[in-house]
């Protein structure tokens, strides 16, 4: 039986302290309140002197309140059993299922080995020209989705879930608005997502601290997984909030910041989690999707910052569609020199001229007379946007790279494109008179 | 031994209460449960002495044994250090996955140097030979070089014995030496060295003056760098920091290439890891890997060792300096470094500088580089150790504690430009923003040319963005379109194309000897119009001609194109 401690010797947000013999560092304990039970995690011992970091937070407890040491780290289920189920933070069936809590496994695993892991070479394919010709999505990637609040980022999140050719999807909430919630699950529902899909939702009226535990959770269940050979995407929304958790504990433990009040170590907190994608030699890999919405549109703003840093690329979300400029899928050249040769040059020829319609615009926008080239750039831009990047374009690959030429030789010369010879020989599509 | 007991734990920093003697940056092991956690001190203060872990400490106990090892945090130099890859402390990767599977187990101890592996050693010193540290005892072949194993760099004495020739481990004993106090010291094929303590055991430091080729155009001729300095890429993410040092770690013409992978992605260690086996190097004939060590502490590994990592990685490379070789060591990124040392300043309470970083960064770093440098050894041969380090500014901003402290120190800086990389023009070097202060196997008159065609068609962009293209004379366009020409075909550089990628010393020369001609060459061109097709097939022309094989047929094939169509707008006399 393990002793409990029912003086709490102070209050502070939603860190107590008590003063407690052999406590080990990180190991969880129950708190009882008046409200009922929850978990507290230990976050720092000075000689006696337990600090514990309460799961619901400090508003309520008491310093009469019993307090329980587990002798054990924050632990989640894991058997065949979860796929298709919907647990909250703390790993609690959301769906009428029944509760599971056999083979229960901690969420905080050591590092992958570098050796062990492969250089990923397979894509996902999503049929969003904007990803699979120009940012391509590969296995074991992490790449976040940065967005604007408003933007269609959820939506964005479901088609990926319903068209990505993956084995398990697992979907983790973190301070979601519950309305957010229902869209998701009705989306994969309707979709047919669901009998493959395990969600780990914590909304924004559950507990804080609940949401610091649903990226590791997921994280935990998709190794796993992996572990046993499939194939697995992750997708995270929305990973700022988990950002804002951890800098509104900080500030309560009188950390000293760093940047706009964040903890000096966020960049290692989001790598743990990130760091989790991995191909595994001889079986499978975890590819996470996580949402980052941008205060202010902000890229520069510590979130998205120190993500960009992390991940391999990202989706830059912006007028609901997946901007060429600030997307990048750093992973690209790992899989799109076998789909078909004339991949990276449309990818980068379509993009650099892309780039000189941007600055024809602005010329437009400031009165400036259009040359001929400037007329030709608007008319490729217009093209682009309304035959590729529009998000409800839904186009294998393939077919977007033959729209790609299309649209090429709809608005210029063949020397004006600035692409290997060999190459336009092959695909510049025959003038239909 | 130094004895104590944890006190208490504040995530990667532990308090202890000492019984004994205990220094500062000693190792000392937290004994907790079944497992031996490894750790360094950092600061002490009366019987308490505060630890820095390199481990998880998730389990630590208040009460904990703690054994202090006397040793300074330290590295084993000797052969076997080519090829292998270590984490931030060099515990061997490749071991540990034979062992332990897929993930890094916690408090896993292991020879950082094979102690099985037998080598062919042949002794070039007698009983009787006065020895200084950094003397050659023996040597060793070891994959493309003859490893000099050396008088550890702290001694110094006369040979007392000495085993003839023949295979033995690294753990036997060769030689024994008697230093002045009359102490025996045995000598084995590899020794111990404090990473923080640098190597520099020379007749004399020399300029570093001889460029080091890399193969990237850009950097060659324009923004070159020397063996024995030190540059620094800053850049926003995305930029492409890590594909240019993958660039620079395969073409870099040294003898051995030192990656010290701090605080980065997993994947890009696994890139290098998994391809340089397969690369052969043209210059020896053998693979990429056995000129390359990987130091590597990603991101997901403890933070505390990230520190580490980058002095790990520069005690191997000054070793290698000290046989007469030249040695590269490639950071990426130091910024993680120096966060890590942010994050332990904050955890001890320190008073807080710019950005939170510790008051202390600038003399680090400035001491980091320092470690670089050519060397003339004893023998008249010289060796150097290059540092290229990449920064992670943050929001892409340079003007933050981190760049700006490496700036003060290095010799070049290639600062890469987002706007660069979003519009897909790759090595995303900035050229008007980054310098070099080291001479070009270009000729200076060339790469002033350069400089003025980038600065010239700069100006002549911006002011079309006010006036517009109508308002701009010819003679003005032309800069532009020259210098928009210079930077297409030879400031960028298609890391795909398998020609383009790397390009040679005398190729890089070669193409240049066009460009300017093409730069400075008077072309009877009156319209914009006609000027922009003019430049637009000049471009297509050049590029294939890039990609083709140096002095194939479709080579000069190329080169005759590009000359007609020269010849074609030349202005007649």
């Amino acid at each position: 039986m393990r002793k409990i401690y029912t003086k709490i010797e102070s209050i502070n947000g939603s860190v107590i302290s008590v003063l407690a013999k052999g406590i080990s560092y990180r190991e969880i304990a129950e708190v009882e309140t008046r409200f009922g039970k929850t978990l507290a995690e230990v976050i720092r011992i000075k000689d006696d002197k337990v600090l514990l970091q309460v799961f619901m937070g400090g508003r309520g407890v008491s310093t009469g309140d019993k307090v329980r040491f587990l002798g054990r780290g924050v632990q989640v289920s894991f058997s065949d059993g979860l796929i298709g189920r919907i647990f909250d933070g703390s790993g609690n069936p959301r769906d009428n299922g029944p509760p599971l809590d056999e083979n229960m496994m901690e969420v905080v695993n050591p590092p992958v080995n570098p050796v062990k892991r492969v250089i990923p070479t397979n894509m996902i394919q999503t049929g969003i020209p904007m990803i699979d010709v120009f940012n391509t999505l590969v296995e074991s990637q992490k790449l976040p989705i940065f967005s604007i609040s408003g933007e269609p980022y959820n939506e964005l999140l479901a088609r990926i879930a319903l068209q990505a050719q993956v084995d398990v999807i697992i979907l983790g909430g973190i301070g979601i608005k519950y309305d957010d919630y229902l869209f998701l699950r009705e989306e994969l529902d309707e979709g047919g997502a669901l009998p493959r899909s395990i969600c780990f939702i914590h909304t924004a009226s559950d507990p804080i601290v609940e949401g610091l535990v649903v990226p590791d959770m997921c994280l935990a269940v998709a190794e796993r997984f992996a572990l046993q050979g499939k194939r697995i995407l992750v997708l995270l929304t929305d990973m700022t909030n988990f950002a804002d958790k951890l800098k509104e504990i900080a500030i309560t433990q009188e950390q000293v910041p760093s940047n706009r009040g964040y903890p000096g170590d966020l960049y290692s907190q989001l790598a743990a989690r990130y760091e989790r994608a991995v191909d595994f030699e001889g079986a499978g890999s975890v590819t996470i999707l996580g949402v980052t919405t941008m205060p202010g549109d902000d890229v520069t703003h510590p979130v998205p910052d120190n993500t960009g840093y992390i991940t391999e690329g990202q989706y830059y979300l912006k007028n609901g569609r997946i901007e060429p400029f600030g997307s990048l899928s750093r992973l690209k050249q790992m899989v799109n020199k076998d789909t078909r040769d004339d991949h990276r040059d449309i990818m980068d020829g379509m993009i650099q001229l892309y780039a000189n319609y941007k600055s024809s615009t602005e010329k437009r926008s400031m009165g400036f007379k259009m040359s001929s080239w400037d007329k030709k750039l608007i008319r490729y831009g217009e093209l682009f946007e309304e035959r590729l990047m529009s998000l409800t374009v839904n186009l294998p690959l393939i077919d977007a790279l033959g729209v790609g030429w299309e649209i090429l030789a709809d608005c210029f010369e063949k020397e004006e494109v600035g692409m290997r010879s060999s190459l336009i020989k092959k695909y510049w599509p025959k003038k239909s008179t | 031994m130094t004895k104590g007991t944890v006190r208490g734990i504040n995530g990667n920093l532990i308090q202890t209460q000492v019984k004994g003697v205990v220094s500062l940056n000693e190792v000392a092991y937290v004994k907790s449960g079944s497992f031996s956690l490894k750790t360094e001190v950092i600061r002490i203060s009366g019987d308490q002495a505060e630890m820095q872990v390199f481990e998880n400490t998730g389990g630590v106990k208040v009460g904990d044994a703690v054994e202090f090892s006397g040793e300074l945090l330290s590295v084993e130099l000797g052969p076997g250090l080519l090829g292998s890859i270590c984490d931030g402390l060099q515990a061997p990767l490749t071991v540990i996955a034979e062992d332990s599977g897929f993930f890094l187990p916690r408090g896993i101890e292991r020879d950082s140097l094979s102690r099985d592996k037998k080598w062919e050693v042949s002794p070039n010193v007698e009983i009787g030979d006065v020895l200084e540290g950094g003397d050659t005892i023996a040597t060793v072949p070891e994959g493309l070089f003859n490893h000099r194993i050396m008088v550890p760099f702290n001694l110094s004495g006369k040979i007392k014995s000495v085993k003839p020739s023949g295979t033995y481990t690294i753990d036997e004993v060769i030689a024994e030496l008697v230093d002045d106090s009359g102490t025996v010291h045995p000598l084995r094929l590899f020794f111990k060295w404090p990473v923080k303590r640098p190597i520099m055991i020379a007749e004399e430091r020399v300029r570093p003056t001889e460029p080091l080729v890399t193969k990237v155009r850009i950097i060659d001729s324009f923004l070159p760098i020397a063996r024995g300095g030190t540059y620094c890429i800053p850049g926003p993410f995305g930029a492409g920091k890590t594909v240019l040092q993958h660039i620079t770690s395969r073409n870099a013409d040294v003898d051995i290439v030192v990656i010290a992978a701090c605080g980065e992605r997993a994947g890009e260690v696994v890139e290098v890891l998994r391809e340089f086996p397969e690369i052969i190097d043209p210059k020896t004939g053998k693979s990429l890997m056995e000129r390359t060590v990987i130091v590597c502490n990603t991101s997901s590994m403890p933070v505390a060792a990230r520190e580490a990592s980058v002095y790990t990685g520069v005690t191997i490379a000054e070793y290698y300096r000290q046989m007469g070789l030249n040695v590269l060591l490639l950071a990426d990124s130091t910024s993680r470094w120096a966060q890590a040392m942010r994050e332990m300043s904050g955890r001890l309470e320190e008073i807080p500088g710019e950005e939170s970083f510790p008051a202390y960064l600038e003399s680090v770093i400035a001491a980091f580089y320092e470690r670089a440098g050519v060397i003339r050894l004893k023998d008249g041969r010289t060796g150097s150790v290059t540092i290229g380090g990449t920064v992670s500014p943050a929001g892409g901003n340079f003007e933050e504690p981190v760049t700006q402290a490496t700036l003060k120190v290095v010799g070049a800086f290639h600062g890469l430009s987002r706007a660069r990389a979003e519009a897909r023009r790759y090595p995303s070097i900035d050229p008007l923003e980054s310098w070099s202060r080291y001479p070009s196997f270009i000729d200076q008159d060339t790469r002033d040319i350069l400089h003025q065609y980038t600065i010239r068609g700069n100006e002549v962009l911006e002011m079309m963005k006010v006036v517009g293209e109508e308002g701009t004379t010819i003679e003005d366009y032309l800069y532009y379109l020259k210098s928009e020409f210079l930077d297409a075909v030879f400031f960028q550089q298609n890391a795909y194309d398998p020609v383009d990628q790397s390009v040679s010393k005398e190729r890089q020369r070669h193409v240049l000897q066009i460009i300017t001609a093409i730069l400075q060459g008077d072309m009877d061109l009156q319209e914009k119009e006609e000027a922009r097709k003019v430049f637009n097939r000049l471009r297509q022309l050049f590029l294939d001609y890039n990609s083709s094989e140096w002095k194939s047929a479709s080579f000069k094939k190329q080169e005759e194109l590009v000359k007609n169509l020269l010849d074609e707008i030349r202005r007649e006399g």
